[in-house]
């Protein structure tokens, strides 16, 4: 899928300071060797296995496919890895990869304190540094979170520029790497980026959709009709769709945060209502003004409330083999309540997007599809302020 | 010969960098005028970028407050434009990939002809990308100036070859601001360049003395300062340019 330079399509590239040239060239090229390195990846499957508690379950909520009255919907758990999303899988392939080129001291950027927990967690684990990069506004709106990673013995660095959320955090980690490269990997948390990472991202989330393959075939003998997962940069939903791109009776829905709506301002929809650009490495769809500023992008999710998308994303998109569809603040609200009320699990709020879109969709299939729903993580995090968009004064 | 090459024909260069629309562009007028009737050989005209991920502290907040301010890129179009009616000075524009993409690089490249704009810096445009705007910069005469860090190592002589206009040297790590202390091996850097091209090469990030101007410059061909410069006018806002000028004058001096 990828050409040697990083494309997909148009999209894709490396869109970064000369400083960090030499660096992403060396990430490329210790990827290239560790890829395709047995050892690499029996101690990466032993991570998996052992330490995150992969293989996750696919799980057919009977309830939902009843309630629902059309295709059959099984669950994709990530919900239920180590440290509570699919974020754990690229880290622990990225810190397992930054150990054997010999670096010391891992960095991250992260909005929901998702990403920022699970690399806190592997570097704990590998006995390694680590600097959390997370927007001011959302170290307050996740302040569980940023105890969490302190606890893991992570120094987390509030970043008060710009809009101070997501996408400043990404900038700023991107700042302090061209400050420290010889001892410092920068982790980063999705599909998106300057190549190579698109690429080691996507491969390393790519278990979700082999899992989910392995797992129908034996389960129903067949493949899902469709499969539908949350996008913000899109690591899960890349994730979830790469064993199936191939297979043209798929379908392929991402699911993207809609905010109030996207014909409102307060919205992180950039597949549906951005425009091409270059940014934080890579050329794809951002949120942006006519100047080419980018957008402020608002969405009830901290996990998606970011105003570009993974290059891999932009060119399905623009070929027409993935779907991406707005998913509204409310609607997700009403999917988490939903999940957990129907089946007991209560779904980070990014995973009910996708559940939201699962809702709409399923009665419009037949009962004898079956749509598979990647449940990217646990929504504990989201409680409160689910419970604070219904009125209640919760706080953590 | 060209204006850029002018810059440099006469001994080591001073570059000034100031962000367009910070407080807002009567200041950034004045304060050009004023750097060069100081003495600045060539003008860098930051168009601000709502993310400007090489920059330093200063630089950032200068391209936030003329963001919010309402700057755009046609308001420093026409800034340039009325300029140029009386300066001579060479001036390049310096912002991101984007503010370029999103105009349209060919109309971006023309407007940059008509208002007489010599040669733009995209510090996240690498030599790897650059096909994305050097055909059209080539169209319209527009000069793609290189950037080469202290990491470039092998990188410097592929990116010499092909340099045009000038070679920007990123003096250190980082992103733009004051150091105390440059402590990258500048001189190997500038001979590898020296054994690829006759392209003049300038230094950049962390000069803010006339000390390390005089230095820098006397490792190359010239020294480049921005984040000192849009300190001095977020310290003075609208009263800045005199004092602009003065520092030019002084820095200025120490390189002659």
């Amino acid at each position: 899928m990828t050409n040697p330079n990083g494309r997909f399509g148009a999209h894709g590239g490396q869109y970064v300071p000369e400083t960090l040239m030499n660096a992403v060239g060396e990430l490329e090229e210790a990827y290239n060797k560790y890829k395709m390195d047995a050892a690499f990846n029996r101690e990466l499957a032993e991570l998996f296995n052992g330490y995150a508690g992969r293989p996750s379950l696919l799980y057919y909520a009977e309830k939902m496919t009843k309630e629902l009255g059309g295709a059959k919907i099984y669950l994709k758990r990530e919900d239920l890895n180590h440290t509570g999303s699919h974020k754990i899988n690229n880290v622990l392939g990225q810190a397992l990869l930054a150990k054997k080129m010999g670096k010391k001291r891992l960095i991250a950027e992260t909005g929901a304190g998702q990403h920022g927990v699970a690399t806190a967690t592997a570097a704990a684990l590998m006995g390694m540094e680590c600097v959390v990069f997370m927007g001011e506004e959302d170290t307050i709106r996740q302040a569980l979170n940023v105890y969490r990673m302190r606890l893991l013995g992570a120094e987390v660095v509030p970043v008060k520029t710009g809009t101070a959320t997501l996408k400043d955090a990404v900038s700023e980690a991107m700042r302090e790497w061209t400050r420290r490269i010889d001892d410092t990997h920068y982790c980063l948390g999705s599909v998106m980026g300057p190549h190579p990472f698109p690429t080691i991202v996507r491969d390393f989330q790519a278990v979700i959709s082999r899992e989910i393959r392995d797992q129908l075939m034996e389960r129903e003998g067949r493949l899902p009709d469709a499969v539908v997962a949350c996008v913000g940069g899109g690591s899960n939903s890349i994730g979830s769709f790469y064993h199936f791109i191939d297979d043209k009776s798929v379908r392929l829905v991402g699911c993207e945060a809609a905010g109030r709506g996207i014909d409102t301002f307060e919205t992180a929809a950039t597949v549906n209502v951005g425009k091409p650009g270059i940014f934080h490495g890579m050329k794809s769809y951002f949120c942006q003004d006519e100047f080419g500023q980018i957008a402020p992008v608002y969405s009830i999710s901290a996990g998606l409330d970011y105003p570009g998308v993974g290059p891999e994303h932009a060119y399905l998109h623009d070929v027409g083999r993935a779907e991406y569809v707005p998913i509204t603040d409310d609607e997700a609200v009403d999917a988490f309540e939903y999940l957990s009320r129907t089946e007991g699990i209560i779904p980070a709020i990014e995973s009910a997007h996708a559940v939201a879109y699962a809702m709409k969709e399923a009665p419009n299939m037949e009962k004898s599809q079956i749509m598979a729903i990647t449940i990217s993580g646990r929504g504990d995090k989201d409680c409160a302020a689910i419970a604070r968009y219904r009125g209640e004064n919760i706080y953590e | 010969m060209s204006r850029i090459g002018k810059a440099f024909a006469g001994g080591k260069a001073f570059i000034a960098f100031i962000t367009c629309g910070d407080p807002d562009l009567d200041t950034t007028a004045a304060a050009v005028r004023a750097a060069a009737d100081n003495g600045a050989d060539l003008i860098e005209l930051g168009i601000p970028f709502s993310d400007p991920t090489a920059e330093g502290p200063v630089i950032q907040e200068a391209n936030f407050r003329a963001l919010r301010g309402g700057v755009t890129t046609d308001k420093i179009f026409d800034l340039v434009r009325d300029l140029r009616r009386d300066l001579d000075v060479p001036m390049v524009f310096m912002t991101y990939a984007n503010v370029v993409f999103s105009y349209g690089g060919d109309r971006f490249m023309a407007a940059c002809r008509d208002i007489g704009i010599d040669g733009i810096i995209l510090p996240d445009l690498p030599f790897e990308e650059k096909d994305e705007f050097l055909p059209v910069c080539r169209r319209y005469g527009i000069k793609l100036i290189s950037l080469v860090a202290p990491t470039s190592d092998k990188r410097t002589a592929m990116i010499a070859k092909e340099a045009e206009g000038f070679i920007y040297i990123v003096s250190s790590l980082g992103v733009t601001g004051a150091r105390s202390e440059i402590s990258t091996d500048i001189d190997s850097i500038v001979s590898v360049i020296r054994r690829n091209t006759d392209v003049p090469c300038a230094i950049g990030f962390g000069i803010s003395t006339p000390e390390q101007a005089k230095k820098m410059a006397g490792l190359s061909d010239g020294a480049i300062v921005g984040s000192a410069i849009v300190k001095i006018i977020a310290e003075h806002g609208a009263e800045a340019p005199p004092y602009v000028g003065e520092f030019v004058k002084r820095m200025k001096s120490a390189l002659v």
